[in-house]
């Protein structure tokens, strides 16, 4: 064995317990972090992934970023116009046929669901509940929402064809006090009114959502709102979701209003992940550092206690950099320990996570595991930044121990 | 004093064999260590060590014995003047460089055998041989085991240092310093913790070391037994070399 080696181990073996509770300490760094980066990544992946499939990537609506300039400030060249009744113009996103040929020209291959959203009011038996009623087209619909996984009772494909038939969230039909198969009516600020039965109950687990959302055929709602061939809302999901930003500024650009990517829409959520990164991480590295002291701690002991070897080896021929060497390793060696049971820790603790149930109650008893992300990075970012300070923690005090003057130790023995 | 054979005299264009130039030289070596009050531990020493001798550094105690041989051993830098080794000089010689030439051609013996506690003898005598690295593993081990066996170790070889006698682990030392087969051998009060008849044992082996194996041997003693053993005497008060003796 290399002889540098074989004296460093002396050494550490030496000191059997404090070894051991240093490898300790930086196990425990690498195992929880190992542990945490596969749940912090596997419940932000989740996250995004469970957003991403639940909400439309491209967002399209019948909203202007900035309100239409008049067209009189356009007429007459003056600097300001006071007192301008501004010209009513229709909403909703004129010629959807166009509009959705466009969309689709832009993003082949993508999923396109136009819809109109408004306003009503649901009564059954004397209760009255303020709904927002999207009119759908329910085969396109499914294609971008995940509003088919939601159904509880009946079905979302009941809707088509059917003009009077109407899907609602399970806690507004707990409140209006229907029942799949009863008629409700729905009334909107155009003061039309229409008879809807309940085919379909939903739980989204989104409590606003829930309490007030229905769907209707898109045919009914541009009827209720007095809007015909209108719709205020297209939905697309992308192929690659990378590209949802790009689509959306294109589609924006080519039809006017405002189109929204999921990226932009939930931007504070995203930005929070970064943080809740840096926290982690800060933590985690918290951990090691303090395992880092460890380290330093024992190696400066022992370059303390083996001073006079350290002199005697000096005197046989060894230098300087020979003398660190063997107190880097010290720490080196110890880091690397503590970086391979931390593997095994965090490995175990991955596992052991991924035993654990959740029960969520809400309408229905829902059984989910914690998501994690197993990664070989988490477990060489974890070990490297062990070992590496492990070395920098053996290093300090091994700058010391090259130092020795034999001299003064030998003269002090004798 | 000796006149020094100063290596400038020879001619500079044909090398000198090594014999004929002085194994160690120490040219107006001064040596003060500062601190509060500086202390001069040696000064102005001229001083030619040739192959084959047998020295005595004696001296009364802090008469600057034991910094006169840390000086010839490497293991501390003159404040002024300069020690050759084999006729090259050392202090401008790197730290690295200094460690080396102690691996190669000097080998320590102390007042206390300062022997590695967790080594066995033989793995205490062959850290200087894989230091070196200069022979296969088997090899170092057969001669490390033949060091110990000249010594009158037989049966200690496998021992750790708390398992022998203060006797034979002075021997082991010695065995140690002889690991790299040096020229010179730097003995510091090498008895001083010895009884007599471990004294006279070990220095009957400095001896042999000096008259059977041709190395020079430089020890410093306090006990007048052992200096008239020694074939040239040094003597130092206060740090001055006041006499030089060849018997």
């Amino acid at each position: 064995m290399n002889l540098v080696l074989d004296i460093a181990l002396t050494h550490i073996l030496g000191r059997l317990r404090q070894t051991l509770v240093s490898v300790v300490g930086v196990a425990l760094g690498v195992g929880f972090t190992v542990a945490m980066s596969a749940l912090m990544v596997g419940s932000q992946n989740d996250f995004v992934t469970q957003l991403i499939d639940a909400i439309p990537h491209v967002n399209l609506t019948d909203e202007q970023r900035d309100a239409k300039p008049q067209p009189a400030a356009a007429a007459f060249a003056a600097v300001e116009i006071h007192g301008l009744r501004p010209s009513e113009d229709r909403r909703g996103l004129r010629n959807p046929a166009e509009v959705i040929a466009i969309v689709r020209g832009i993003v082949p291959g993508g999923r396109v669901a136009a819809s109109l959203i408004g306003q009503g009011v649901a009564r059954y038996g004397g209760t009255d509940i303020a709904m927002s009623l999207t009119g759908i087209d329910p085969r396109a619909e499914l294609q971008v929402t995940k509003i088919g996984e939601d159904i509880r009772e009946g079905s979302l494909e009941a809707l088509a064809g059917a003009q009077d038939a109407i899907v609602i969230g399970d806690a507004a039909a707990r409140k209006l006090g229907a029942r799949l198969g009863d008629t409700i009516s729905v009334s909107t600020s155009k003061g039309l009114l229409k008879r809807f039965k309940i085919v379909g109950l939903f739980h989204s687990g989104v409590t606003a959502s829930d309490e007030g959302a229905a769907f209707v055929l898109l045919k009914s709602a541009q009827i209720l709102f007095d809007r015909a061939n209108a719709v205020n809302q297209v939905k697309i999901k992308v192929p690659d979701i990378d590209q949802a930003r790009a689509v959306a500024t294109r589609i924006e650009r080519e039809i006017g209003t405002k189109a929204t990517s999921w990226e932009e829409a939930h931007e504070s959520l995203l930005s929070s992940f970064q943080i809740r990164n840096v926290i982690m991480y800060t933590v985690v590295g918290a951990i090691l550092l303090v395992a880092g002291f460890g380290i330093y701690n024992i190696v400066s002991t022992i370059v303390h206690e083996k001073a006079r070897d350290i002199a005697i080896l000096k005197s046989l021929g060894f230098a300087e950099g020979d003398m660190r060497a063997i107190f880097v390793i010290e720490g080196v060696i110890i880091g690397v320990l503590g970086a391979l049971a931390g593997s095994a820790l965090g490995f175990a603790l991955t596992e052991l996570l991924g035993l654990v149930k959740f029960e969520i109650k809400g309408g229905a008893v829902e059984i989910t595991r914690l998501p994690l992300y197993r990664s070989w990075v988490h477990y060489a970012i974890a070990g490297g930044f062990a070992i590496v300070s492990a070395a920098v923690a053996g290093y300090l005090p091994a700058r010391k121990a090259a130092k020795v003057k034999p001299v003064d130790i030998i003269r002090g023995a004798t | 004093m000796t006149s020094a054979a100063p290596t400038e005299a020879l001619s500079p264009d044909a090398a000198p064999p090594p014999s004929t130039r002085p194994l160690i030289e120490l040219r107006d070596v001064t040596r003060i260590l500062s601190g509060v009050v500086d202390t001069t531990l040696v000064r102005d020493i001229d001083l030619c060590i040739d192959r084959g001798e047998f020295v005595a550094v004696t001296g009364p105690s802090g008469s600057g014995k034991s910094s006169l041989l840390y000086l010839l051993g490497l293991l501390d830098l003159p404040t002024s003047g300069d020690v050759l080794i084999d006729g090259r000089s050392t202090t401008d010689m790197d730290e690295a460089e200094r460690a080396r030439t102690r691996l190669a051609m000097l080998g320590f013996v102390f007042q206390f055998h300062f022997l590695l506690p967790e080594f066995t003898a033989l793995g205490n005598v062959m850290i200087p041989m894989r230091k070196l690295g200069r022979l296969p593993e088997r090899q170092m081990r057969q001669r490390a085991t033949e060091i110990l066996l000249s010594l009158g170790l037989d049966g200690q070889v496998d021992k750790r240092p708390e398992q022998l006698s203060g006797g034979q682990r002075q021997r082991v030392a010695i065995a140690r310093a002889l690991a790299n087969d040096p020229p010179v051998i730097l003995a510091d009060e090498p008895t001083g913790s010895l009884d007599s008849k471990s004294s006279t044992q070990v220095f009957d082996i400095l001896q042999s070391l000096v008259d059977t194996q041709g190395r020079t041997v430089i020890t410093v003693t306090h006990d007048p037994v052992a200096a008239a053993r020694c074939r040239r005497r040094i003597h130092l008060v206060d740090g001055r070399m006041v006499s030089d003796e060849k018997v």
